[in-house]
């Protein structure tokens, strides 16, 4: 039986039992690849229990600092019904035919995943039952299970799962959707806090990330690229660079001309970063003329402020009709929004380590998305997607950045290039000034209200990136961002101009600035309105509904929103009294089928802010899997906004990023972190992801609480300096 | 040329170039990857050592520096009393997210209850605001050194 592997096919599952899977016994409930069945896809991880009853779930999903390699383990050793502590977790290897979607993206992980690995959980508990049932010639009806045991009540017998797996990996497994599932009241691990699964790797320094990974062999590189971004090398001396001790090679690389794919560059490979790094110091690159070369910030602004005077391009959406109700309003309201672009600032570099032997393309990668990055490498150095190997590691920090795999193919090329396994590391300077940003853009709102202060039209005029009918990556915008359906005239603008950088997605992409938009005009129309802020809110969510479709990602339900406003309100002891120069601002958003409302406390004496306490309040459905780690998303999600709507913005002056590091592009730091008390709204829906949608409705919140406390609107971010 | 430095208790050599960075002795010459690159300037701590008890940024020390001074990193801090208690701390609180900084911080950390058994939080923001967390885990993080300082949070 070992090592056999065992088709079923009529179910298209894949049985693998064995000593070739590292001497435990592999329950693997994967679909084979072309013999995928509709609608089960989803179905998909590993199950190992050795004779002595250790488990090893395989984790499916990049981690990226989300929780995800303890949160769904523990979702199918609930199902399994086996101790927790009982339990190891082996990061599982980019393999879509084995695993499925394997991205830590668009916070869709629970959501895509939650039933799916219930139902892996317990076809494992349904096999061990089998086993046990046929050892002792009774019927699987009338045995169950408690945590790593089968038991038959009737005769009293018990069976330890170690001793029963042999067996039971020979079985055929049943259909996973005849399964029955655990009702949640009887849940043992779902519902409680679990810690990081490497936690002890992590407090300790143990290898784990990236730039900790070692080969045989390996050499180290840097590569050098263009400040306008995809311009050729014109000239350089090589000499320098090679003149340095420990210096292997110095070469240039072509590229091509994709700003996500391999650009041009000037690569020094060597048997130390710091020596690959100090040859690349010596470098005077002359790069050659670029198209993009005269872009700049204040061009773009320039040319925003032309556009937003001119007709729009188009129309995203016309509801009602938004020009005779502004005519017809008692009051209209207008104000201009604008945001800058930002950069990731992934704590640990972009790095990779690639080997490149004989047609074979073997990779560690901290990348949130290996696909296409699988994809990329495959075209750039002309080999076969099935000669590369990509082994997932765990990544210092994801925010968006890891989706896109510009330093896997460059540690591929040099790899090939040079002929040894190389690991590429980039300075903090490579990783800010070649960054895939959040791209900035201007929002011109105009609101109208009857005359008892009731929402009667809402238009903006969108200003963003792109050419024609095509956004820039990540510059778009969704039509149906409340209050969209929920006010009868309705209008979204838009006028594109084009860019030259790259840009992508960041933490709760378009969300992250929209809340801020949306939310502080929408507080800038309940003042207009002579209403409390969150009364305004209340009464435009109105009745508990469905706008939109059900089952659409741009639904939207008036009722969770406003069960997490009502929540946050009454946590936040919102309408007390406060001292002069303290207020209160309110925002809650919907992204990534989270309804999230936050309220801040701040102060601001003398041009100094000082965030004292923010709560926040999130429904992501039915179930909180481990709200220990939940409550780190929500806090991590708030303070990460705080942080850029504070601090952050990229520039472009002659086509290149003007910043380069933490002094120009600042994070929080310890002392402006405010306490951050997190809440959970339970609903009946299904549970959803957690590490973006909290990001939106903060920035809006500081934003209205400086307001509160001062009288001051900030409509621009960053904050900077606006309070002195 | 070769460098023996006192590193956790042990002596190791390395044959670098003299301004090469303490970090990439540990990293690259030594094998000790615990140490973390976060921007080789100084903003961030990602890289926090010690040299003699204090707390430095290996990221900008060059070895030639280093001299007889006692070299402490996150492998070998759990051999002191104060180090394996913040290390406990951090694991009782679950403190990290991605994880990359928290070397540094229990770096930090551990330097800063050696010095202030009791420290309060204003001299946990000073001795703790060179250490970025990008993922933000501030608030674990003030809670850790707390739970280590035998106060409540």
């Amino acid at each position: 039986m070992d090592g056999e592997l065992l088709r079923d096919p009529t179910r298209r599952l894949v049985l693998q039992t064995g000593a070739a899977l590292g001497g435990g016994l592999m329950l693997s409930f994967s679909l084979s690849g072309e013999g995928r069945a509709a609608g089960d896809g989803k179905l998909s991880a590993y199950v190992r229990i050795a004779p002595n009853g250790a488990v090893t779930i395989v984790s499916k999903v990049p981690e990226v600092g989300q929780g995800i390699k303890t949160s769904l383990p523990m979702v199918i050793a609930e199902e399994l019904d086996v101790d927790w502590s009982a339990v190891s977790v082996e990061q599982a290897i980019a393999d879509t035919k084995v695993f499925g979607r394997q991205v830590a993206g668009g916070s869709m992980a629970t959501t895509l995943e939650y039933d799916g690995l219930r139902r892996v959980g317990a076809t494992g508990r349904a096999l061990l039952i089998a086993a046990a049932s046929a050892r002792w010639g009774v019927a699987a009806d009338n045995c169950v299970t408690e945590p790593g045991f089968v038991l038959h009540a009737a005769s009293g017998r018990r069976l330890a799962y170690g001793e029963l797996a042999q067996e039971a990996a020979g079985l055929t497994p049943p259909d996973p959707k005849t399964l029955t599932l655990k009702d949640p009241k009887a849940f043992r691990i779902i519902g409680q806090s679990h810690k990081s699964r490497d936690l002890e790797a992590i407090t300790t320094g143990q290898p784990l990330y990236g730039i900790d990974v070692r080969v045989p062999g390996m050499l180290y590189a840097t590569f050098a690229k263009a400040p306008t971004f995809g311009a050729k090398v014109a000239s350089v001396d090589l000499s320098p660079a090679r003149a340095v001790a420990g210096v292997k090679d110095a070469f240039v690389v072509e590229g091509g001309t994709a700003l996500s794919g391999l650009l041009p560059g000037v690569a020094v490979v060597a048997d130390s970063w710091w020596a690959a790094h100090k040859a690349r110091m010596t470098l005077d690159i002359k790069w050659a003329e670029h198209p993009t070369a005269a872009q700049s910030s204040a061009g773009f602004a320039a040319k925003a402020a032309e556009l937003a005077k001119a007709p729009p391009h188009r129309t995203l959406r016309a509801d009602g009709d938004v020009d005779a109700a502004l005519k017809g309003a008692a009051k209209v309201v207008s104000a201009s929004y604008a945001y800058p672009f930002i950069a990731h600032a992934n704590l640990e570099p972009q790095n990779c380590t690639a080997s490149v032997k004989d047609g074979k393309v073997e990779i560690w990668a901290p990348t949130q998305n290996p696909e296409p990055g699988r994809a990329l490498v495959a075209r750039t150095l002309n080999v076969p997607p099935e000669a590369v190997t990509i082994h997932l590691v765990r990544c210092g920090g994801g925010f968006g950045r890891r989706l896109i795999n510009d330093y896997m193919v460059e540690a591929a090329f040099l790899s090939q290039k040079v002929g040894a396994p190389v690991q590429l590391l980039w300075t903090r300077e490579d990783d800010i000034q070649h960054d895939f940003y959040r791209p900035g853009a201007w929002h011109h709102f105009t609101a109208g209200l009857d005359a008892q202060g009731g929402l009667t039209a809402w238009r903006d005029h969108f200003v963003s990136f792109g050419e024609g009918e095509q956004f820039a990556s990540s510059a778009g915008m969704n039509a149906t961002q409340f209050p969209c359906r929920a006010v009868d005239n309705y209008k979204i603008d838009v006028s594109v101009m084009p860019l030259g950088a790259p840009t992508g997605p960041l933490r709760a992409p378009g969300n992250n600035a929209f809340g801020f938009v949306i939310q502080s005009f929408t507080d800038e129309v309940a003042l207009a309105a002579r209403q409390d802020p969150v009364a305004f809110r209340r009464t435009l969510l109105g009745e508990p509904r469905l706008l939109g479709e059900a089952g659409q990602g741009d639904s939207f339900h008036t009722g969770r929103m406003r069960g997490v406003l009502d929540l946050v309100a009454e946590k936040s002891g919102w309408g007390r009294k406060l001292p002069k120069g303290t207020g209160l601002g309110v925002a809650c958003h919907y992204s990534h089928l989270g309804y999230v409302a936050v309220v801040m406390e701040v102060s601001v004496k003398k041009g100094a802010l000082k965030i004292h306490k923010v709560w926040a309040a999130a429904d992501v459905g039915s179930q909180i899997i481990n709200p220990k780690g939940a409550e780190q998303q929500v806090q991590g999600s708030i303070l990460d906004a705080i942080s850029s709507t504070l601090y952050q913005q990229i520039t472009f002056e002659s086509g290149a990023t003007v910043q380069s590091g933490f002094a120009d592009h600042p994070l929080l730091r310890m002392a402006d972190a405010p306490p951050v008390e997190v809440h959970f709204k339970i609903s009946y829906n299904r549970p959803t992801g957690l590490g973006e949608p909290a990001y939106p409705p903060a920035p809006a919140a500081l934003c209205n609480a400086i307001f509160a406390a001062t009288g001051k609107r900030i409509r621009s971010l960053p904050i900077g300096d606006q309070l002195a | 040329m070769a460098f023996t430095l006192t590193i956790n208790g042990e002596t190791r050599s390395a044959d670098v170039a003299g301004d090469t960075p303490l970090l990439w002795v540990l990293r690259e010459a030594l094998g000790l990857v615990g140490t973390k690159f976060g921007c080789g300037a100084a903003q961030c701590g990602a890289c926090t050592v010690h040299l003699d008890g204090v707390p430095v940024r290996a990221c900008i020390t060059p070895v030639q520096r280093v001299g007889t001074k006692a070299v402490t990193t996150i492998e070998g801090v759990g051999q002191t009393a104060v180090g394996a208690r913040v290390q406990e701390a951090w694991k009782a609180i679950d403190v990290p997210q991605c994880g990359y900084c928290q070397a540094g911080q229990i770096m930090s950390a551990s330097a800063l209850l050696t010095a202030k058994p009791k420290p309060t939080d204003a001299d946990i923001d000073a001795a703790m605001n060179g250490n970025l967390c990008r993922c933000a885990t501030y608030i674990r993080i003030r809670a850790a050194i707390k739970a280590a300082s035998g106060q409540e949070a």
